[in-house]
């Protein structure tokens, strides 16, 4: 009796100071995808990014997220050089960042299989400029890997991403931002 | 807490350096010309480039004539990416009722990071067809008396976002020539290069030297200016050159205007990409 007492005690201490959320609390991925859609009278275009990296920190809520405008990938091969050499100059600022932290996570547990609505509020740099984003997402969790998505509305000109006049009526000045993750416990 | 985030941030940029890219170098000139010249562009796979090109007359013909206006030369191209490093063209232009065709390839690709490779290089392969009627039809004729030949290494380094050089050593090859004292073999070396003057604007510059020989003695240099506007899908160029001609069988080899004694044509070069086949 004495044992099974000190066993519990020794449990519950290790327990306490190594929680076992904490043995795989961060979850990442490398080819996260995030898509683009301009939508005008004119023309539709998409761009398809499967290339981003993101890390979550599932016991704080923090999240953090980084790909390479190169990395996106249009229909059109003239468009996509355009978007890298003119729009969102690739050359000069080659990423896009965000860092924030995930809100009203109450209940959002990775390590248990459902469907977690979350608030997502951070700072989203591109094109050198940095702005405060926040968004709504869902997380699905199966089997210890989560599904993470998110929809957000990105303007150009919020960013100092010049138009030039003729192709205004060709690219929409709210841009639809899907994010597509696929979290693994690091 | 913004540490916290600052130190997630810093993980996932260790876990991205870990893995090196090559960063291929784009965009090192608007469009698949300099001037007259091919550029290391090509048309992308699946993508048909049209050219509509004119060259007026000489604008030291004087008002009589508009400047040179009234006489319009004019080529009609099409290009076509049969794969990222294949483009394959046809044209057909006025003078000499000109039919030509080239094959341009691109062998290197110049890159960073991984791989590190300084220059690009494309080989172009072209022919020209003499298309107008036999001077002397009475006289045996052969169809390969009409043709000429190009062979010509492009040789482009991105040196900035602004700033693009190519090197263009070439040999035009004519089959029939005039007399015995002129070259069947013309060499020359040719440069361009571009300054990007804003995000859709550029200027060009493009001379052809000739190696000394009896093409030399007779013809001129060609040097051509020009200035690349670009407006989404189309290339509009604005030129001026002492050339009137847009296949290099004969700009390379026969042009005969001077710079200097005001023998400039002026014309433009309007290229039209379109996406014939999807990018998946």
């Amino acid at each position: 009796m004495k044992n099974l007492l000190f066993s519990l005690l020794a449990c519950t201490c290790l327990a306490m100071f190594f929680p076992s959320s904490l043995l795989a609390q961060k979850y990442f991925t490398r080819s996260g995808h995030i898509q683009f859609y301009s939508h005008t009278p004119i023309e539709d275009i998409q761009a398809d990014n499967h290339q981003v990296s993101s890390i979550l920190n599932a016991q704080t809520g923090e999240i953090v997220f980084s790909l390479l405008m190169k990395s996106f990938q249009f229909e059109k091969a003239l468009m996509q050089e355009h978007f890298n050499e003119k729009y969102v100059e690739s050359h000069t600022y080659p990423k896009s960042t965000f860092t924030g932290k995930i809100l009203k996570a109450d209940g959002l547990d990775l390590e248990r299989n459902g469907s977690y609505p979350v608030s997502v509020t951070g700072q989203l740099t591109l094109h050198g400029v940095t702005r405060e984003v926040t968004t709504e997402g869902l997380f699905e969790v199966k089997d210890g890997t989560a599904k993470a998505t998110a929809t957000f509305v990105v303007k150009p000109a919020d960013f100092d991403i010049a138009i030039p006049s003729v192709v205004r009526d060709n690219i929409a000045k709210e841009i639809e931002v899907r994010v597509n993750m696929n979290y693994e416990p690091m | 807490m913004l540490a916290a985030q600052d130190d997630l941030m810093d993980m996932l940029n260790d876990m991205e350096a870990e893995e090196e890219t090559t960063d291929y170098t784009y965009a090192t000139f608007k469009t698949v010309r300099v001037v007259n010249a091919h550029s290391i562009e090509n048309s992308a796979e699946g993508v048909l480039t049209l050219i509509i090109a004119h060259r007026f007359g000489r604008v030291n013909s004087g008002a009589y004539d508009f400047f040179g206006l009234d006489q319009a030369n004019m080529r009609l191209g099409f290009e076509y990416g049969v794969t990222p490093w294949l483009t394959a063209g046809i044209g057909r232009s006025n003078i000499r009722k000109t039919y030509d065709g080239f094959l341009k390839a691109k062998l290197l690709r110049q890159s960073t990071g991984k791989r590190n490779m300084p220059i690009t290089l494309s080989y172009v392969g072209g022919m020209q067809i003499n298309g107008q009627r036999w001077a002397e039809p009475e006289r045996e004729n052969f169809f390969s008396s009409r043709l000429s030949y190009l062979h010509q290494l492009l040789i482009a380094r991105k040196f900035s976002e602004r700033v693009s050089l190519q090197l263009m050593p070439s040999v035009v090859h004519r089959n029939l020539v005039a007399t015995p004292e002129d070259q069947n073999d013309v060499f020359s070396l040719g440069a361009g290069g571009r300054f990007k003057i804003s995000p859709s604007v550029t200027i060009n510059l493009e001379y052809f030297y000739l190696l000394p020989g009896t093409t030399a003695d007779q013809f001129e240099n060609s040097l051509s200016l020009g200035i690349d506007i670009e407006t989404g899908g189309h290339v509009f160029q604005l030129i001026f050159s002492n050339s009137r001609a847009m296949s290099e069988n004969l700009f390379i080899a026969e042009t005969d205007g001077s710079w200097g004694a005001g023998d400039i044509h002026f014309g433009f070069n309007l290229t039209r990409v379109f996406t014939v086949k999807r990018r998946k």
